[in-house]
């Protein structure tokens, strides 16, 4: 993968580290001639490195890194995250969809319902959890064992990853739409915290379906967006290939969502992106969740429904004018 | 905010837009057969010969579900294109157009008035407005009219036609699921009555939303329902798909929706819905 920046970094990573051991085996009075050489040098990697770092700032980047089949995925959190962790299945109607975890677990010895979209490591893996692609039981037993945790008043802590819903006759026929639409209403509903991290592809609606938050969280390279680049570009300009210039025109990474006010906080991740160190990942979230958790865990079951709403009803951007429509 | 009666000019004048292209005559995209325009318009644009449900205006669709005159919200909401979306025509470009083509500011009309004696707010989608989409102007419209609902204890009829979330509008079009389904459940809480109708079509994110979140989902004949385009299952899984998927004959078969409810039946069946919801008014019980 030549184009890939973490392949890239790793590089830079490596003559930086190389060029570091070469001053020091220079000793403290150094040939002036080397000297030289190894500042050129630096100066070159530096530039390399400053070049790398604005194309990974391109949205297409990050729509890689996000997708980048190294990336760590819910399950790999949760066993840095959690202490334990007690999975719950099944909608009770239809079936038990992989494609979404639910499981109660200890967030530093407070008890959590924790729920994410789950992608697969492998064929394998990926054939049982569908690429992390829900199906309408998924979201009903996400919403049934949300409504369990809230029961018992244990916050909530959702983990987004899907390219979307699942887009088959089966979802269609079982009620795609009115699965994830009861979520959304039913979410807004629950009086406990809710804490919402996009941990990877945020894949419009079905990803939305688990969104709903007092908090909304995302990873540095993670992206959240109403429509994949490549479909928009097929849209658009009738070619998916043009999904580079869909995926900058979406404003879909988390600076641009932050700017946008749809994301409360961006989490960073290890130089290079998440998929470089899946511990240091969850290190970095942990405490972030922990501290969210922390200070909604104040609010009364009505004060965090009222902050919900009040949330989401503020998003959106229009103008007011007092001129009147159209023609008239 | 402006008055409107049945009898002015300009409710028809869009109406006629979309079904009056040229000549007295049309093709049903039903039974393919030719059509007298008058006889369509008089039937609500229902052919008289198979039963095909032509798309409506939302203006139109207001006319027919009130008992006379209307109030019009918000439409003084305009799009800010927050993303500063350009694809092959910027955006705001874009909205011009459908501003001109529609005389609508955005995809949507805020409407308030009586349907049966009954005060109610009805919310009537624009397909002809850039595909029905929803952006941030369509959810906030309708969040206001939500609120309006809640404060005078009102109920709310939606009627979608909407190719989904707006794309233009990149992720805040997507949350404008979340804040009108927020809105709902505090409708759903407070037990204020929401009648979801889908016209066709009625697909993408507003499924995943407020179309399907009604006390009562009801659907036009033939109405094309979905979250996900036929056009973008085809493609996932690589099959040709059945005849009347996704229709609202097979929604209705598959138990996804409460009723399907012919045009020219609609008023009555949604005053029967709320009769059934609310206390009856003074005027119903005046006039039993
Ligand atoms: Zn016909």
């Amino acid at each position: 993968m030549p184009n890939d920046p973490s392949h890239t970094r790793r590089e830079l990573d490596a003559m930086e580290t190389q060029l570091r051991e070469l001053r020091q085996q220079m000793g403290v009075k150094p040939d002036p001639e080397a000297q030289k050489r190894v500042d050129t040098l630096s100066g070159l990697v530096g530039d390399l490195r400053h070049d790398l770092e604005s194309q990974v700032e391109t949205a297409w980047q990050r729509v890689k890194l996000a997708r980048h089949p190294q990336r760590p995925y819910f399950l790999d959190y949760c066993g840095y995250i959690f202490d334990d962790f007690s999975e719950i299945h099944g909608d009770r109607g239809y079936a038990d969809d992989p494609a979404i975890v639910c499981a109660m677990a200890r967030l530093n010895g407070r008890e959590v319902l924790a729920v994410g979209q789950q992608k697969g490591r492998n064929t394998k893996d990926n054939v049982l959890r569908n690429f992390g692609m829900p199906r309408p039981e998924g979201y009903r037993k996400a919403i049934r064992v949300m409504q369990f945790a809230a029961k018992f008043r244990r916050p909530i802590l959702t983990f987004l990853d899907t390219p979307g819903a699942w887009h088959g006759m089966d979802a269609e026929e079982r009620g795609q739409g009115e699965a994830i639409a009861r979520n959304l209403r039913e979410m807004s509903r629950l009086g406990v915290p809710i804490v919402v991290t996009v941990i990877g592809e945020g894949g419009s609606g079905g990803a939305l379906g688990l969104g709903v938050g007092n908090r909304v969280l995302i990873l540095e390279n993670a992206v959240y967006s109403v429509i994949s680049p490549e479909s928009c570009a097929a849209i658009v300009w009738r070619d998916s290939a043009q999904a580079e210039l869909a995926a900058g025109a979406l404003k879909l990474t988390a600076p641009d969502l932050l700017s946008l006010k749809l994301v409360d906080e961006i989490v960073p991740e290890p130089h290079g992106g998440a998929q470089l160190d899946h511990r240091a990942t969850a290190d970095m979230l942990k405490p972030v969740l922990e501290r969210h958790v922390a200070e909604l865990e104040k609010m009364s079951p009505q004060q965090l429904i009222d902050h919900r709403y009040e949330k989401f009803r503020r998003m959106g951007q229009f103008f007011e004018s007092p001129q009147a429509a159209g023609g008239r | 905010m402006a008055w409107f009666r049945k009898e002015k000019t300009p409710l028809e004048a869009v109406g006629e837009k979309n079904v009056k292209t040229e000549g007295l005559w049309t093709k049903c995209d039903g039974c393919r057969q030719i059509v007298w325009k008058k006889d369509l318009e008089e039937g609500g644009n229902v052919c008289p010969k198979c039963g095909y449900h032509f798309r409506l205006d939302a203006r139109t669709r207001l006319q027919m579900l009130f008992d006379g005159e209307w109030t019009e919200f918000d439409q003084d909401l305009g799009s800010s294109d927050p993303l500063h979306f350009v694809d092959l025509k910027p955006y705001p470009q874009k909205l011009a157009a459908a501003r001109k083509a529609t005389g609508l500011r955005d995809a949507l009309i805020a409407a308030q008035g009586t349907l049966a004696s009954r005060p109610v707010a009805i919310c009537s989608m624009e397909i002809g407005f850039i595909g029905g989409s929803m952006g941030a102007v369509v959810g906030e419209m309708i969040a206001r009219s939500i609120d309006r609902c809640l404060a005078g204890n009102m109920p709310l009829v939606i009627v979608s036609a909407s190719g989904g979330a707006r794309m233009q509008e990149g992720a805040i079009s997507l949350m404008q699921l979340a804040k009108v389904s927020g809105g709902l459940a505090r409708m759903h809480e407070r037990g204020i009555p929401y009648i979801s109708v889908l016209a066709d079509p009625t697909t993408g994110g507003v499924t995943a939303s407020y179309a399907m979140l009604g006390d009562l989902n009801i659907a036009e004949p033939g109405a094309l329902i979905g979250f996900a385009g036929p056009r973008v299952i085809q493609q996932t899984i690589r099959q040709k798909l059945p005849e009347g998927f996704q229709r609202s004959e097979f929604l209705l078969k598959k138990g996804m929706l409460d009723a399907i409810v012919p045009r020219k039946e609609l008023k009555t069946y949604i005053a029967r819905a709320l009769d059934f919801c609310c206390a009856p008014t003074t005027a119903s019980v005046t006039a039993s």
